[in-house]
């Protein structure tokens, strides 16, 4: 009962959230709610019994992406009121389309196709005394290596991408050549000079 | 008692508001991404409620695996914003039309 009470509250704070997130006016404020939402649903996923899904969904959206897109959003200069225009002409035709379709998916599920004895038999049925964590990990780098290695592969590949998009040369920057560094002689730079070392007043007299 | 239902009632709510985002802020390419990102978490939410209620592990490794092109996704189209915004000086998604014929 206490758990059913606590999980309608996260849900419909994270409804709430989701809402705002597509009406607020402000984009830095959209993305706080987008905060606010991914850290509602973490807790909905440890309450569902994936513990480690809801920690990496705090660390790597709420500490990661999410900072991302609020760095992005306060680095862009943006004119609010020009990205604004048409919200009202496209609100007649978004919410209808996306009121049918929230209707459409809940008549599926209610229908009692996803009833819990017609669920077809787990083929890989989740322990009882192991950890979530431990679980997750003793599957990821034998069963599911190969996608493992693939999803590495994607991340290198969007880094390189992210860096090369942004990445700009700008004339009249000083950076340093490290070919010419190398190249570089002891004869090109070095010159002894031969100064005759001081004497004292006196000796000189 | 928390039903499946619950879980797949919640993500096809959000779903649906993550596609009334995209419909709404038709300008905003940055509230494009977040709408995106909604309509993944809508998902990854059947996911998990499938893979607790069937007892099969399965379900946790792919959203893992959602979680993890999710997150190349936005960082390249957060990396396309702001080239956008230094060549056009706007993200407006209406003014994007450099390619038409």
């Amino acid at each position: 009962m206490i758990e059913q009470l606590i999980f309608y509250v996260f849900a419909l704070v994270l409804l709430f959230s989701a809402t705002m997130v597509i009406t607020v006016r402000n984009p830095v404020h959209a993305a706080l709610f987008l905060v606010l939402a991914f850290f509602n649903s973490a807790v909905l996923w440890v309450m569902a019994g994936a513990e480690f899904l809801g920690i990496v969904l705090v660390l790597v959206y709420v500490g990661a992406v999410m900072v991302l897109f609020l760095f992005v959003v306060m680095m862009l200069d943006l004119n609010l009121s020009q990205l604004r225009e048409g919200f009202m002409k496209h609100f007649y035709i978004g919410v209808p389309f996306a009121v049918v379709m929230a209707v459409q998916m809940l008549l599926v599920v209610g229908s009692g196709l996803f009833a819990p004895e017609t669920l077809p038999e787990a083929r890989m049925p989740i322990p009882e005394d192991v950890g979530n964590t431990a679980l997750l990990g003793s599957v990821l780098y034998t069963v599911y290596v190969y996608p493992f290695e693939l999803a590495a592969v994607i991340l290198l590949v969007a880094i390189i991408a992210a860096i090369m998009l942004t990445l700009r040369r700008r004339e009249g920057t000083r950076h340093q050549d490290p070919g010419k560094q190398v190249r570089v002689r002891k004869a090109d730079r070095l010159r002894v000079v031969n100064i005759p070392s001081a004497r004292r007043q006196s000796e000189q007299e | 008692m928390i039903e499946l239902s619950d879980y797949l009632v919640l993500g096809a709510i959000l779903f649906a508001l993550g596609m009334a985002g995209i419909f709404l802020n038709r300008k905003n390419a940055i509230v494009l991404l977040m709408s995106i990102e909604l309509i993944l978490l809508a998902v990854n939410f059947n996911f998990i409620g499938f893979s607790t209620f069937m007892g099969d592990l399965a379900g946790q490794v792919f959203v893992f695996f959602i979680l993890t092109v999710a997150a190349a996704e936005s960082a390249i189209g957060l990396a396309i914003m702001v080239t956008l915004f230094r060549n056009r000086g706007t993200i407006n998604v209406g003014d994007l039309d450099s390619m038409k014929g």
